[in-house]
């Protein structure tokens, strides 16, 4: 994007800015006019106060400018996701640390929770590897110039009015969509042009093949885009506010919802990880990709078999019967392709596994595959629905999702972190090995206490619930059973802090590897850009 | 057969057009077979007597539960176990949400399950339990929501809000866009000329909500609208038979 393009752009945000906060019909909406104005205003001081002659960007082969903010991002948000999700486990085991405050309630702070570490943390990371990666593997610089950089402060700027919406209260009340209609069409525009430099890029590579990492990005890239699109369709209550009521109602909006609900798992938190699966733990182990075969295979039949899935969030619920059945055989059959790119993953490491024990970054990753193929075989067993009847509602999903976000999400980005900061910043290597260590068995320590507590309460749960007497009367009222899961509350939060410890190392030992102390900066092997 | 495989899928690789368009497809498909049909099927869009639109106060009510996210802890739907038949009641049918934009089926129970919550608790019971969960239920891990008690609901825009629902399927008329706002205003009043109301959206319950007759609060809207949750079909005489799902 030229310069002129971003001073209009910026221009516009100020218009726009501008009348939501003055002419907006709710205080919300009103707010998110003065964020816009404001961040829009700053980045117009910045376009005209900036040097502009010290600019060294463009002269390397590769547009990691983008990558290296993408990846500060990507903690940053991290780090913001992971302590909302230590304080709403504390309000959950603690319910005077709601303070009796309306912006700091569970209720609202619980989709700020998911929608920073999905959408923020991981969001980030899908879209700072993917650049990366795309680049390298067609050897070619990104397309279409700055476009780069509107997607990453498009992306920043949808990430901070749907925070700051949901502690406004603003929210669809959909999960993981939560974001209401004003902020869903900007995001929008931001993921087409994501799509655009992706493709661009795709289409200007040096090498005859399209690498699979690229597959998985492209299909995460499109698939979230249709997803996003159809569930956040809505008719806004007057364009000058931010209310709207969604298109679908009752049995329709469910399983809408839940074909995005689960997709949103299947692609944004799945697809897009095995693409950078795919990419650095080859690299990093210095092997190739196991299975090229094993690769196709599990590529189509994953994409394919996914998108069914979505029903089972849904069992004996008011969907008819067909369509559970139908969402369980599928979610039963999405087993093999996930153990298919587990197999993969961890394979790649044939002939290399003595470097478990030396290097800390493939122990992480290695981890964090491990805990998808753990997560991906639990998710088909919940999804039959003996077993759903029971684990639905209760805690058990809690304990799932997390092995799968902490696990495969979190670790897998933390080995790709530690993999890019030294590269990006021309560092031989990161600060500290044993601090990285360090973090995987912390990290490590803190998913196996939430799960297993999660597990525990959440089965516990399910039986008091459904627990008669000899005369056929329920035993436990729900309030009893509320009283018991006050320990594990408890009991997780510690396995949530211990995960969180963990990721203060790698702040700590990214910031050193950046920002090295003086006497050590002069001492410093600096790299030339690979 | 794996030759012929790699053969073939060689021009996909080769082709991002291609690749788009083919992963399109792929994933396109299971959406398709599962959704479109739920928009044509007898026993995902029948009707049930009893079952209404909300009235203006009930549908504030809602609009207050969904921003404090009470969805987030608390399902509507009850399945057709037998404990939580005998917990909440008749489990829950499809048409009792299908004025439901969007839908409030929850995933999660970390308190109970709401769908028929209406008219089990009295009125001040739910005001005191939203003020402060824990003196009525000592177990509870609820936020306490003092604020909905001290503030006015919006009765402005009323109209547009019934007018946005019309516009999705709800079946509003033009007399109740018309009188939106002073149905909303009617049904949390003492002593008002309820018929019209009545008329309109049948076993509205109507009064004061929240122990301050003076003004509509956010108190009373959402009171009202969890004293209506699952309180629209006559079970006595539902036929179950006939909405065998």
């Amino acid at each position: 994007m030229t310069g002129v393009g971003w001073n209009s752009l910026l221009g516009i945000g100020i218009l726009i800015g501008l009348v939501a906060a003055g002419r907006g019909h709710d205080a919300v909406f009103q707010t998110h006019g003065w964020v816009v104005l404001i961040l829009c205003g700053i980045g117009f001081a910045y376009r005209l106060t900036r040097d502009t002659s010290s600019r060294t960007a463009d002269d390397e082969v590769y547009f990691d400018g983008v990558v290296r903010a993408g990846v500060i991002a990507t903690i940053f948000w991290g780090m913001a996701g992971f302590l909302a999700g230590a304080a709403i486990a504390s309000q959950l085991a603690f319910p005077v640390l709601n303070f009796g405050s309306e912006y700091l309630s569970f209720g609202r702070l619980r989709p700020l929770h998911t929608s920073a570490v999905i959408f923020a943390f991981g969001g980030n990371a899908l879209i700072a590897t993917s650049f990366y990666v795309v680049q390298r593997t067609c050897r070619a610089r990104l397309a279409l110039g700055g476009l780069g950089w509107f997607v990453f402060w498009g992306y920043q700027l949808f990430i901070v009015l749907a925070a700051t919406g949901y502690l406004l209260g603003v929210t669809q009340s959909k999960e993981y969509a939560e974001p209401e209609w004003y902020v869903d069409l900007w995001l929008t525009i931001v993921w087409v042009a994501y799509l655009l430099v992706f493709m661009g890029t795709l289409l200007k590579r040096k090498e005859p093949h399209i690498y699979v990492a690229n597959w998985f990005y492209l299909a995460f890239i499109v698939t979230v885009a249709m997803l996003h699109i159809v569930n956040n369709l809505s008719m806004p209550v007057s364009f000058l506010g931010s209310k709207s009521y969604s298109l679908f109602a009752g049995v329709q909006d469910a399983l809408t919802q839940w074909w995005y609900g689960h997709n949103a798992v299947g692609f944004f938190l799945t697809a897009g990880f095995l693409g950078m699966m795919y990419y650095f733990v080859p690299k990093q182990a210095n092997r190739p990709v196991y299975s090229y075969r094993l690769s196709i295979v599990h590529f189509w039949s994953l994409i394919f078999l996914y998108i069914w899935a979505g029903p089972h969030h849904l069992h004996y619920t008011a969907l008819p019967d067909w369509a559970q059945t139908l969402g369980m055989v599928f979610s039963i059959m999405l087993w093999m392709p996930s153990w298919g790119g587990m197999i993969n993953g961890l394979m790649t490491l044939s002939g290399a596994w003595d470097k478990l024990r030396t290097d800390p970054i493939i122990r992480m990753m290695v981890i964090a595959i491990a805990f998808y193929g753990m997560s991906t075989f639990e998710g088909p067993m919940m999804s039959i629905k003996a077993v759903n009847g029971l684990s639905h509602y209760t805690d058990w999903t809690i304990g799932h999702v997390h092995s799968g976000a902490l696990g495969w999400v979190g670790m897998i980005t933390f080995g790709a972190i530690y993999f890019l900061v030294p590269k990006l910043w021309n560092r031989s290597a990161m600060y500290s090995a044993r601090l990285i260590s360090w973090h995987v068995w912390l990290a490590t320590i803190g998913i196996v206490i939430y799960a297993a507590v999660m597990w525990v309460s959440g089965v516990m749960q399910g039986l008091m619930w459904r627990e008669y007497d000899e005369n056929g009367f329920l035993v436990y009222s729900f309030a009893e059973t509320v009283a018991a899961m006050h320990p594990f509350y408890v009991i997780r939060t510690v396995g949530g802090l211990v995960y969180i410890a963990g990721a203060c190392l790698m702040v700590y030992n990214v910031w050193r590897t950046i920002l090295p102390p003086a006497h050590a900066r002069a001492a410093l092997h600096i790299q030339q850009p690979a | 057969m794996f030759k012929r495989l790699k053969f073939k899928h060689d021009r996909t690789e080769k082709n991002v057009t291609l690749m788009l368009v083919l992963s399109l497809i792929v994933v396109a498909i299971g959406g398709l077979v599962e959704i479109a049909p739920l928009f044509y099927m007898q026993n995902t869009i029948e009707k049930v007597v009893g079952v209404r639109p909300y009235t203006p106060l009930e549908l504030l009510g809602r609009n207050i539960h969904i921003r404090e996210g009470c969805y987030t802890c608390h399902s509507q739907m009850i399945r057709p176990m037998r404990d939580e038949v005998v917990r909440y009641g008749h489990y829950s049918l499809a048409a009792e949400s299908m004025y439901d934009h969007p839908f409030q089926w929850g995933s999660k129970r970390t308190g109970p399950d709401l769908a028929r919550v209406g008219q089990r608790y009295s009125n001040e019971w739910h005001v005191q339990h939203l003020v402060d969960p824990r003196s009525v239920v000592p177990e509870s891990v609820m936020p306490t929501y003092p604020f909905l008690a001290a503030r006015e609901v919006r009765v402005n825009d009323i109209a547009d809000h019934l007018a946005a629902n019309k516009a999705v399927g709800v079946p509003y008329t033009d007399e109740m866009l018309a009188e939106a706002k002073a149905d909303l205003i009617t049904q949390a009043t003492v002593d008002a000329d309820i018929d019209a109301l009545l008329q309109r959206y049948p076993k509205a319950q109507t009064g004061d909500f929240d122990g301050d007759p003076g003004r509509v609060t956010e108190m009373d809207a959402l009171v009202a609208y969890l004293q209506m949750l699952g309180t629209l079909v006559d079970f006595t005489q539902y036929q179950a038979e006939e909405n065998y799902r």
